[in-house]
Parts: C-alpha cells; sequence; structure tokens
C-alpha cells in the first residue's frame, strides 16, 4: 500500500509553492527576479529515507527545497521507468536497476563533480570491507555501480568515471523476534518455518524480497543450496514456492505483510513473534517499550542499497541543485542523521565527524553505549551498557550473504509468488 | 433537418458533456487496457505486437486435472466473498432501510440515523482496518473479555486474518450502499397499498414478502450492484484483514503492474471486467431498472 495521506500532503505543497512562485512571478514582474527564484528539488524514494529533518537542514544550508515524493519501493521503480518527468533526485533501491538502466531515463553521475566520491565505501566500489570480500549473490551493488558513457544502458564492468547510483543508506535485513514471548536464543533462518512457531509467524509480500528470505530458510534448513539465490532457476523457485507453500498451509504464517507499519503492528500487538523485518520498525517497536530483537543468524543477512540516481530530464541550475544536494549528504550531516538510526552511510568518515564518540561507538564499532542512545528524535533506543544488534559494521555488513535482486527469471518468479498468496 | 432530430439536438446537447467525459476517461483507457493485454513486454519496456500468451498465461495449468490453478482458486474465493457479502449486506441493509422508512415517521430523525450508518466512513481506511487488531487480535477485547469471562482458555484465532475478518469488514463498510437505494425504493410504495394488504387480511410478514420485497426490487438490485462491483475488484480490504494471505482478482493485478507486468496484468483486468460485466447483465435481467427509476 503506498502512503496516499503524504503524497496527498506533498501535492499540496507543490501547489502552494506553485501559487507563490506565480505570485512572486507576477508581482515582481522582472525576469531577473525569475530567474533568482527558489529552486525546488522533487525528490521520488520511499518514505523510509525521507526525513523532514534532513530537507529542513538542507534548505538552511543551502536555500534550495526538497519537496518528497513517498512511494512504496516497487513504485519507485515503475515511475522511473514510465514517468521520468516527474522527479529531479530519485533515491532508490540498487537491484531495480536492471529495469530501469535500460530505458536510459537517468544519466550516470559525473564523478569528477562530487566532492567524496573517492571515499565512497569499498562496499559498494569493490564489494569488499577493509579488504576482505562479502556476499555478493543476487544484485550486489559493485555489480550495476558503473557506465562507460552517461548515457549508457548498459553497465560497466569496470570502475568508471560515472556511476549510476551514488549511495545514500544501506543495512543488512535479518529476523525480527520478540525475544520476551519466544524465551529462548533464535540463531537460524530456519526458526520462520519451525512448526513451534505455527500461526505465530510472518514473511514480507512484497515477492522479490519474500523470495529472498525463503531462500535462505530453505537453505538454513539443509533442503537445497542455491547457487546463486538471487538468480534462481525456474526449478529453484518451484522448490521455494513450495515449501513456502506448504508452511502456509500447515498454519505457519499469521500474515503477510507488505508495509513498513504493518510489521510494526503485527509484532507489537504478538499477534507474530518471528518475521521478515527491517531495521527502522524493530526501532518503532522498540520505542513503544516492547522488546524487539533484529536477530543476527549464523546464515548471514540480506542486504539493501539505495542510492541517488539524476534522471536525464534535469538541466540547468536544477541540475546544479541535485548535485549541491547529493555533494551535501555526502558530507556528513546527513550521514550522522541516518547513521544515528541504524541505517549505515555511504562515506564513513564525514558521518564520523559529524557524530559524539560514544555514538559511533555504540552503532559503528559493537561496543556497549557508554551512555544513553537516543534516536535523532530524542527517544530512548538503548539504555547504558545495551549493545547493538549484531555488533560492529564489520561484522554486520562483512556476514551479508545475499543482496536485494531482480532475477532472470522475474515474470515467472512474481506467477509463482501469486500462486503462494493464493494458496 | 427533419422534425424529430431538432427535437432530439437539444437531449444530445444535454447528455454530450458527460458523454465527452465518459468517452476521454472511461472508454479509452478501457480499450488501451485491451490493447495491451494483447502485446508483450519486457522487464522495462511494452512491445506493441499480437499475441494470446498473457491470456495462455492467465489460465496457466488450468487444464490439468487435479489441484485447481491459481486464477480459478482467486476468483472461486474472491465469488465466494462476494455472494456471502451480498447475501449479509442485502439482510442488514433490508432490515434497516425497512425500519427507516416505515417506522421513523420524521423526516429529521431519518436524516439523523442515516448520518450514523455513514459512520464507517469518517476515518481513513487504512486507520479503519488496522484498528480492527487490537478488536479482534490474538490479545485483543473480544479474546479478552472471552478469557475474562472463563468461556475460553486459549485466544480464539479465526477473529482477525481470516475469512471471517474480512467478510465482517465488507459488510461494516458496504452495507451503506444497500441501504440508501433500498431505502429510497420503498419511500416511494404508495402506504394505501399496505393498508389495502392489511385490509386484505395479510399478516406483517406477508406484507413484507409479498408487497414491499417485490416493490423494492430496483433498489436491491441498483445495491447489489454497487455491492458486488466493489467486492470483486477489492484488494486492500482483502489485503489488510486477510493477513494478505488470501488472494483476490485485484490483488494479483496490483502485483502485477508493480512488477511492471502491465500485458498480463491488462489480461486479468479485462477478464475481470468480462466478468463483472456478465453479472452486472444477468442482474439488470430481473429488472428493467430504467423503466423503473
Amino acid at each position: 500500500m503506498s502512503d496516499p495521506l503524504s503524497t496527498g500532503a506533498s501535492r499540496r505543497t507543490l501547489l502552494k509553492g506553485a501559487a507563490a512562485a506565480a505570485v512572486t512571478g507576477t508581482t515582481m514582474g522582472f525576469p531577473f527576479v525569475h530567474a533568482q527564484e527558489k529552486i525546488v528539488l522533487r525528490y521520488l524514494g520511499t518514505a523510509v529515507n525521507q526525513d523532514k529533518a534532513i530537507a529542513d537542514k538542507f534548505e538552511a544550508d543551502s536555500g534550495i527545497k526538497i519537496q518528497y515524493i513517498p512511494v512504496t519501493t516497487d513504485d519507485v521503480t515503475k515511475r522511473a521507468i514510465t514517468a521520468p518527468n516527474s522527479f529531479d533526485l530519485i533515491d532508490e533501491e540498487y537491484f531495480s536497476l536492471k529495469k530501469v538502466i535500460p530505458t536510459g531515463n537517468l544519466l550516470g553521475i559525473d564523478t569528477r563533480k562530487i566532492k567524496n566520491a573517492d571515499k565512497i565505501t569499498t562496499l559498494f566500489t569493490k564489494g569488499e570491507i577493509n579488504g576482505k570480500k562479502i556476499g555478493d549473490q543476487g544484485t550486489a551493488p559493485k555489480k550495476v555501480m558503473y557506465l562507460e558513457k552517461p548515457s549508457s544502458t548498459t553497465f560497466s564492468k569496470t570502475p568508471t568515471q560515472y556511476m549510476t547510483l551514488i549511495p545514500t543508506v544501506y543495512n543488512a535485513d535479518t529476523l525480527g523476534i520478540r525475544p520476551d514471548l519466544i524465551k529462548r536464543p533464535i540463531d537460524s533462518w530456519k526458526e520462520l518455518l519451525n512448526p513451534e512457531f505455527k500461526g505465530k509467524a510472518a514473511i514480507l509480500n512484497i515477492p522479490s524480497i519474500g523470495i529472498m528470505d525463503a531462500a535462505m530458510v530453505v537453505e538454513a534448513a539443509g533442503l537445497y543450496k542455491y547457487p546463486d539465490k538471487g538468480n534462481m532457476t525456474k526449478a529453484e523457485i518451484d522448490l521455494t514456492i513450495k515449501t513456502l507453500i506448504e508452511a502456509k498451509k500447515a498454519g505457519q504464517f499469521r500474515a503477510l505483510w507488505k508495509d513498513f507499519n504493518e510489521s510494526v503492528n503485527l509484532m507489537a500487538s504478538g499477534e507474530v513473534v518471528i518475521q521478515s523485518m527491517w531495521s527502522p520498525a524493530v526501532t518503532a517497536v522498540r520505542t513503544k517499550g516492547i522488546a524487539c530483537t533484529f536477530q543476527p543468524l549464523k546464515e548471514g543477512y540480506r542486504a539493501w542499497a539505495a542510492g541517488f540516481g539524476v534522471p536525464k530530464t534535469v538541466s540547468g541550475r536544477k541540475a546544479d541543485g541535485v548535485y549541491e544536494f547529493i555533494n551535501w549528504f555526502l558530507d556528513g550531516w546527513a550521514g550522522a542523521y541516518l547513521n544515528r538510526q541504524g541505517y549505515y552511510s555511504a562515506v564513513l568518515d564525514t558521518a564520523k565527524a559529524k557524530m559524539e564518540a560514544y555514538e559511533w561507538a555504540y552503532w559503528m564499532e559493537g561496543q556497549a553505549a557508554s551512555q544513553d542512545i537516543k534516536s535523532p528524535k530524542g527517544d530512548l533506543l538503548a539504555k547504558t551498557g545495551s549493545v547493538r544488534d549484531g555488533g560492529s559494521y564489520e561484522t554486520r555488513m562483512g556476514g551479508i550473504a545475499c543482496w536485494n535482486a531482480v532475477m532472470d527469471e522475474n515474470a515467472y518468479m512474481v506467477q509463482k509468488w501469486n500462486e503462494f498468496v493464493a494458496a | 433537418m427533419s422534425s424529430s432530430l431538432r427535437k432530439a439536438l437539444p437531449a444530445w446537447l444535454q447528455a454530450a458533456p458527460f458523454g465527452l467525459v465518459f468517452l476521454v476517461f472511461l472508454v479509452l483507457p478501457l480499450l488501451l487496457v485491451v490493447a495491451v493485454s494483447f502485446w508483450r513486454a519486457t522487464d522495462y519496456e511494452l512491445i506493441p505486437a499480437f499475441t494470446v500468451q498473457n491470456y495462455i498465461d492467465v489460465f496457466n495449468g488450468c487444464g490439468s486435472s487435479g489441484d485447481l490453478c491459481v486464477t480459478f482458486k482467486t476468483y472461486l474465493s474472491t465469488l465466494k466473498f462476494c455472494a456471502l457479502v451480498w447475501a449479509i449486506t442485502l439482510l442488514i441493509g433490508f432490515a434497516l432501510a425497512y425500519f427507516l422508512s416505515f417506522h421513523v415517521r420524521s423526516s429529521g430523525m431519518q436524516t439523523l440515523l442515516f448520518v450514523l450508518c455513514t459512520v464507517p466512513f469518517w476515518t481513513s481506511n487504512v486507520i479503519r482496518m488496522i484498528s480492527w487488531v487490537p478488536l479482534l487480535g490474538r490479545n485483543g477485547l473480544i479474546n479478552d473479555a472471552l478469557r475474562g469471562a472463563r468461556l475460553i482458555d486459549t485466544p480464539v484465532e479465526w477473529l482477525l486474518f481470516s475469512n471471517f475478518s474480512v467478510v465482517l469488514a465488507f459488510v461494516h463498510l458496504y452495507t451503506m450502499f444497500m441501504i440508501v437505494p433500498i431505502f429510497n425504493s420503498m419511500n416511494r410504495i404508495d402506504r394505501a397499498l399496505i393498508e389495502a394488504a392489511r385490509d386484505a387480511g395479510a399478516s406483517a410478514w406477508q406484507t413484507v414478502w409479498n408487497v414491499v420485497l417485490p416493490l423494492s426490487r430496483t433498489g436491491i438490485i441498483i445495491g447489489s450492484i454497487f455491492v458486488i462491483t466493489i467486492v470483486m475488484g477489492d484488494f486492500v480490504t482483502i489485503g489488510v484483514m486477510g493477513g494478505q494471505q488470501i488472494a483476490s482478482v485485484g490483488k494479483i493485478i496490483q502485483v502485477q503492474t508493480s512488477y511492471l507486468q502491465f500485458p498480463i496484468a491488462a489480461a486479468n483486468a479485462v477478464i475481470l471486467l468480462a466478468i463483472v460485466l456478465m453479472m452486472i447483465w444477468g442482474l439488470t435481467r430481473l429488472v428493467d431498472i430504467r423503466k423503473e427509476l
């Protein structure tokens, strides 16, 4: 479900902005004044990254206004392909590039114009952390990071001057659990289909991501070992869906969820005690004072990454504004803001400079909190002495098993997923 | 210009603006949907071509024996909801409309009670549905009350994310669409007919069954069309109340469009449209709406 409320609000602000622009334009009547009109950048992405505080801070720093267009993950891709005129800046997941780049709707970003481009973490540029290779099943960012020319519609295998997306946030997802209701340690993906949690489990109903979680379960249960979970053959899809259908028919799932808020609701109400989850959802459950753990599992994480892309339709002062925003975003303030929510920022050094030492130690180094850890909004997230789920950046990101992906057999997969939902 | 044409001209002109709106915003998009349903597509582009592959894909596996294919199963489930919701909303809607029309005398009171019936529409869809959880959930009010009264030991699970909760939410929402047209029909019934029935010795039930019901037929049919078309196309209510675990035709179309598989989604939409149109055609055979209005 998309978010009708906030899109409504943004449309209103757009209208207001347009009206205001029209008024200043006509009353002043000078072309010169017209040229100095405030730039408004339409930022298409999911609500997860579109924080008001970030837009406010950027406007205060640069005078450029950010107008958010929040839609669902799937809809970001859909608009990138079908309506490239409807935004000036896109914040989308790397895996969707396999669909978007062939349309030619995005332009490669010239890294010479990005001040901190060479400081972007090697996770994106080389697929390694501190020289150690990490899991690259699925659409790992390094596979879709570069283009030969800005207008290329195919990916470059080697690093070039042009990046498809400049990374914004990324994270490693795993299962969320209610430790107070499960009352025993959980250490494997296979627990999601453990009959012990019959009627109390949930999986997410976004086919491309749900099937990866299911694949983690299948592998953990020892049913099959995939050569590449992010690019299954038809037979592998059949096997995975069959496993899901059997579990569903046995009553394993209390619900499937599609919207981030649904997952929060399921967990907080106790309808579900173990489910696929996203990091901010776990945080949201915790801020209600309910115990919820983003449980690290021995088979590793399913990672995702999002980044800024520039549509080919944006030009002139607006294009400069877009580059200014991207540069500002990598400059530290936004990175620190995201890191404090449990995400990871693309350029770590600049974010570190904007965080307190005790915050950095808790979020990034996996150390016990030396004082209470608060969210950017001031809610208590972790008490003194607690340790982040999954430990340090290196341990968490080093534990990536696969990346969100678009498969070659995507159409077949969606068809089979519908079969699972109907079963 | 012949005189009949001259007479007809103003009528055509009056109908023209709305006709144009329909043409541009309904007929043309529908034709486009039909056209796209015969196209091919890749992950990122639509290819104008003529292929019936999309329709074949929709009915993939339907010919083989054994398990029902996804499409049949989904339609069966959607039709089941349709029948249940239709029957329940009809029963409740008829009873409420009867009460409002024949027992509430003052029109002020009627208006007030009508406004009460619209209460379910006062909040947004999403909020309304989310608020079912604290009522029907495992630790919800009903389960707490039942446990408190020692009627059950373990919470009743089928209250939420089940066929029951889907039907409940539909009935809660759409009974209004039955009440209004039925009430409207009932209000046009000549009260002398009721008196005549009574004078002729009919009991209250006989009057309702033999006089009121046949004369409310138009309202019932219109209400049925509303309810059936809404339930056939719904995917939000079934999704949220069914815990996303119950398939609906609308949901399948939505998933396909969000993965940019427009041709097969269009094929599904065309089939759904054909089925709903047949149902409405069947209903309008039962009563000539134009004559009755």
